[in-house]
């Protein structure tokens, strides 16, 4: 082997230091964008745990960033409970919902269990958009309060930022702990197993892993993680609403695992970032966003099968193999 | 070691095993062998807890474990390779090994160590016994069929497992291969003192490494015993080993 070149280039640091500055120099606009894409992408890569890490297809993820999302909100207006302790109950709410759905969709394997999944999530749409005391019902959940971020104007560089400035701060520390922690779990002996299951749930069964219990593990994670990013958007949106756990929900935030590359722990992120972009852009020339979305999905499936970022990184390797040979 | 008695198991009125016993005693390594159809993955399926029977008990050990999980059985020290080559396809060579030392040592539910870093030691000293030390870095399934056994292999034995199923352990394989791999099941037997139960197209094969054969025929055992025994039993010669040698 030769002198290997420091592999590890800190991308994760070089990021979130990057992305400190977008509120001091991008306009109110750019801020906006840039907390949608930091929360759907958490919702995203939650969802890879399941899609591309266990290899457990999902139509019904959605149900848990709802979950997440009317949690909070209701804790904070209706019960005036602090965005510290809101947050939290949001993922341990979406988590046991998770724990109880999955315990009977883990049953199922393949077709089956992605249309169990949906199952649920359309009963947490109906119950959501029907239970008028505690959810709003269609008219949704509005006036979602902002956590008391006043603290926060005592930090340098930070006085005078709207709060909608300081919330999205809050919602990059939120996050990229969020990623942190999902990429460590990725990367433990607990992740390689769920892998295996992946690549052969006969073979794993009998290395001696109890398959169901650990696709129920990783439904649970998956779900608490989409529960905090539904937490992080309602506040965001300043309202929840029935919409966040229907199934064309499930379907977006399925594509943009898809177009950002399941194969990449980072992919989802950046398949977020592009689909918000794109959907900004493209809404403001035509009306005709869903079809340009339908045809770019032709291009990259036949294209580019692994997704932006899997391209990417087969094309690194490629090249620093051939450097190498 | 392992004691299989009246083992009965019939699909839709199709009876595919029927009154199946037999012992196999530690160390030993026994094969059962029969022609097509006659019931041996059906046999294995239901040593292994893929299959439940419908009669009849398997004990390991001394332990019933009929009807349990087949995690639940590998955990009590059996493993086992399947007719076709059954591996992590896309996971290194190196990951396949380990992941099955993670399972086994009770390490998977740890969330938060680098897995890249557990095990290391021990994954590349099993791979190097295999042979499979210089393909550490491969990806499983582009491994030749006969390596991805051997892989197969070290997935199972990463089990330290007391008993060893194999089914087919050279199907597919050139005669180089089935060589090498009759060789390295010999060595690692008498290593790890390991008990071995598997079946057997080849019968050059069987004749080379069982101590004891069983003849399975239409769902039923018609014979066991030594090699010689088994070579001399009349039915044996008319039912199985006569389609090969008249």
């Amino acid at each position: 082997m030769t002198t290997r070149l420091p592999r590890t280039i800190p991308w994760m640091t070089i990021a979130f230091a990057l992305a400190l500055f977008i509120p001091i120099f991008g306009t109110r606009f750019y801020t906006s964008v840039a907390t949608d894409v930091l929360i759907l992408g958490l919702f995203a890569t939650s969802l890879n745990l399941l899609l591309g890490t266990t290899g457990l297809v999902s139509f019904g993820h959605a149900a848990y960033f709802a979950i997440g999302a009317y949690v909070c909100a209701i804790a904070m207006k209706t019960f005036e409970v602090p965005f510290l302790l809101a947050l939290p109950l949001a993922g341990l709410a979406a988590g046991a919902a998770a724990l109880v759905f999955g315990y009977f969709c883990v049953r199922l394997t393949k077709i089956y269990f992605a249309m169990l999944t949906l199952a649920f999530a359309q009963i947490v749409w109906a119950i959501c958009f029907k239970w008028n005391d505690v959810t709003g019902g269609e008219q949704g959940f509005n006036n979602v309060p902002y956590p008391d971020l006043a603290w926060m104007e005592v930090l340098p560089g930070l006085s005078r930022m709207r709060v909608g400035e300081l919330y999205f701060y809050v919602t990059l520390v939120v996050v990229c702990l969020c990623l942190y922690v999902m990429r460590r779990i990725t990367n433990s002996p607990f992740g390689r197993i769920l892998t295996t299951i992946r690549e052969n749930p006969e073979r794993a069964e009998f290395v001696g892993i109890d398959v169901r219990r650990f696709e129920l593990a990783a439904f649970v994670i998956a779900g608490l993680f989409a529960g905090l990013a539904g937490a992080l958007f309602g506040i965001f949106n300043r309202g929840v609403f029935p919409d966040f756990g229907y199934w064309a929900k499930s379907a977006e935030v399925l594509i943009m695992v898809i177009l950002g590359g399941m194969g990449q722990f980072f992919g989802p992120l950046v398949g977020a970032f592009t689909l918000v972009v794109l959907n900004q852009q493209i809404t403001s020339y035509t009306e005709y966003w869903p079809l340009v979305l339908g045809l770019l999905l032709i291009v990259l499936l036949y294209a580019f099968p692994a997704g932006l970022l899997g391209t990417i990184a087969d094309l690194v390797k490629s090249l620093r193999g051939r450097r190498n040979a | 070691m392992l004691e299989i008695s009246g083992l009965r198991k019939s699909f839709d009125g199709f009876v595919a095993t029927s009154d199946v016993s037999l012992s196999v005693a530690r160390g030993e390594i026994a094969a059962v062998i029969g022609p097509n159809g006659a019931g041996k993955s059906t046999l294995f399926n239901l040593i292994t807890g893929h299959i439940r029977p419908d009669v009849g008990t398997v004990h390991l050990e001394g332990r019933d474990i009929t009807g349990a999980a087949p995690h639940a059985i590998c955990r009590m020290g059996m493993g086992r390779s399947f007719q076709r080559a059954n591996i992590f396809p896309k996971l290194s060579v190196f990951e396949n090994v380990q992941a099955a030392l993670i399972a086994h040592r009770r390490a998977a539910t740890d969330l938060w160590s680098a897995s890249r870093d557990i095990f290391r030691a021990e994954t590349h000293q099993l791979l190097a016994s295999l042979g499979l030390g210089p393909q550490a870095e491969v990806t499983g399934g582009t491994l030749s069929y006969g390596n991805q056994k051997q892989l197969e292999l070290g997935i199972a034995l990463a089990g330290e497992p007391k008993i060893l199923l194999l089914d087919e352990p050279t199907a597919g394989m050139s005669s180089v291969e089935t060589a090498e791999t009759i060789g390295l099941l010999q060595r690692i037997a008498s290593e790890r003192e390991l008990t071995l139960l598997f079946t057997e197209h080849d019968m050059d094969v069987v004749f080379a490494i069982a101590h004891k054969i069983a003849v399975l025929h239409q769902g039923r055992i018609i014979a066991v015993g030594r090699p010689d025994e088994v070579r001399a039993d009349p039915e044996v010669r008319r039912v199985y080993l006569g389609e090969q040698h008249a």
